[in-house]
């Protein structure tokens, strides 16, 4: 077989055109995703059942299935009630937008909080003792000491986390999103020409996915700047 | 010179402390006069620790009654907050908080504790570091300095917070030796001073230098009670004298 390079250049600035979708689909649910895994991880270190227990229910729910199979339930799985139809949600439950946002926050929000979790855990206990003995509240001590500390530990899995999350927004296009993917998925549909077009789109997550760690890496190396002075 | 209560900063009063089914304190009876010092020895496991850690309530005990300067530990947080305002402590393991730099460790609890402002609080950690000689490591991270170095800034940031009762849990013990002396020499200038003192420690040098009283505890009670003098020469129990001979022959 051929392996038709103009095809190559002619579809990867097709394919940007997208870009912009998957960068929204990232950012938003990377920042709900957050929220939604700092609100999960308060819930879970709560030491209340009623609180812990929810928590823990989403987590396995939301780690426990595939992503596009979230995706899917989400959009054509809840216009079948009546009641989300008829709630303020629908405006954004309609659109497939709204939807891969849902999916995509629900989903990230659910591992991010084990990431956090895991963080929290890590830092030693005789800092806290230490801030105990000074007086510090049970909150003081979680602003001030176990946050700082506990996002230094998580950041590594955090990045991995928000990479994974990066290229999960290319199942958006399987609910007729026109992100990169779905563009690529068009000019497939055109030109029969799976393998270039598949390639292109291939490099340029590859660059996304390189841009990313070089951020993670910096801002890595600015919270470790007390352990390596 | 009275015995009556009132003159006790601390005291504990028939305290048990369990953990699990695992009895760490028995009927502990002990009274702390302001400015006395107090060292506290013993084998490993023997409850030490427990004890001081009673005291700043760390460790919650299970019966008795612990009463520091008038105020008794309960389970109201504000009491254990107000207990924790006048007792300071020193750890093993330093427990600097380690993104901080020095002088923002000794800063963090005068400004959310005490409420503070800042530049007082500045100043305040500087004069405190100056007393523990290190006032140029102020800008450095706890990572960027030695062990004696971190175990004087621990002792520095007690001191920052103006407290009636420093509690030392074996500050020595995690030091490389050539360290020990630096962190010891902070502490008797400190006792000279008339701070009140409570050290877990198994410097008998310092105990016989510094110490007004010398406990010894075995399996979770005190055992022994003395001054230095008599403690070390001419030792009651029988586990007193193991204990001695095992640690002064080295």
């Amino acid at each position: 077989m051929n392996f038709d390079l103009s095809l190559v250049t002619e579809s990867i600035p097709k394919m940007l055109a997208g870009i912009g979708i998957t960068f929204q689909l990232m950012a938003l649910s990377a920042v709900l995703g957050l929220i939604l895994a700092v609100i999960l991880l308060l819930m879970r270190i709560s030491g209340k059942w009623y609180l812990s227990w929810p928590a823990q229910v989403h987590i396995y729910i939301f780690r426990g299935t595939p992503i596009l199979v979230q995706i899917f339930i989400i959009y054509y799985g809840l216009p079948q009630f009546e009641f989300i139809r008829d709630s303020v949600f629908w405006p954004i439950l309609r659109e497939p937008f709204g939807c891969a946002i849902l999916a995509l926050t629900l989903n990230t929000g659910a591992y991010v909080s084990e990431i956090l979790r895991g963080g929290v855990l890590g830092v030693d206990h005789g800092i806290l003792e230490a801030g105990s003995a000074l007086g510090l509240s049970a909150r003081q001590k979680f602003i001030y000491l176990t946050t700082p500390i506990a996002a230094r530990l998580a950041l590594p899995a955090y990045s991995n986390d928000f990479i994974s999350l990066m290229k999960a927004t290319s199942l958006a296009s399987t609910i007729t999103l026109m992100d990169m993917t779905g563009i690529a998925r068009t000019i497939v549909a055109q030109t029969f020409a799976p393998y270039e077009v598949f390639i292109s789109l291939a490099i340029i997550y590859m660059i996304l996915t390189w841009i990313i760690q070089k951020t993670f890496g910096r801002i890595e190396k600015y919270l470790s700047r007390y352990v390596n002075p | 010179m009275t015995n009556s209560p009132s003159d006790a900063l601390i005291q504990m009063i028939n305290v048990d402390k369990f953990f699990g089914s695992f009895q760490a304190l028995t009927k502990i009876n002990l009274e702390v006069k302001r400015g006395e010092k107090i060292v506290i020895c013993g084998p490993s496991g023997s409850g030490k620790s427990t004890l001081i850690r009673c005291i700043n309530r760390l460790e919650e005990h299970n019966a008795g009654r612990i009463i520091i300067d008038g105020k008794e530990l309960t389970d109201q947080v504000k009491d254990i907050d107000a207990v924790r305002r006048e007792v300071g402590m020193v750890f093993q393991s330093f427990n600097l908080f380690p993104h901080m730099t020095i002088v923002k460790n000794l800063m963090l609890a005068q400004q959310l504790v005490r409420k503070i402002p800042k530049a007082e609080a500045h100043k305040t950690a500087m004069h405190f570091l100056e007393r523990v000689k290190i006032p140029d490591q102020a800008d450095k991270y706890p990572v960027q300095l030695s062990g004696g170095q971190q175990q004087r800034v621990a002792i520095a940031r007690a001191l920052c917070m103006k407290p009636e009762i420093i509690l030392f849990d074996e500050p020595t013990s995690a030091l490389d030796p050539e360290m020990i002396n630096e962190v010891l020499e902070v502490m008797t200038d400190l006792a000279r001073e008339g701070m009140t003192m409570i050290c877990v420690t198994h410097e008998m040098g310092f105990a016989r230098s510094v110490a007004d009283r010398v406990i010894f505890m075995d399996v979770g009670q005190i055992v022994e009670e003395a001054d230095p003098e008599e403690f070390f020469n001419n030792p009651k129990s029988e586990r007193t004298k193991a204990f001695l001979s095992q640690i002064l022959t080295h």
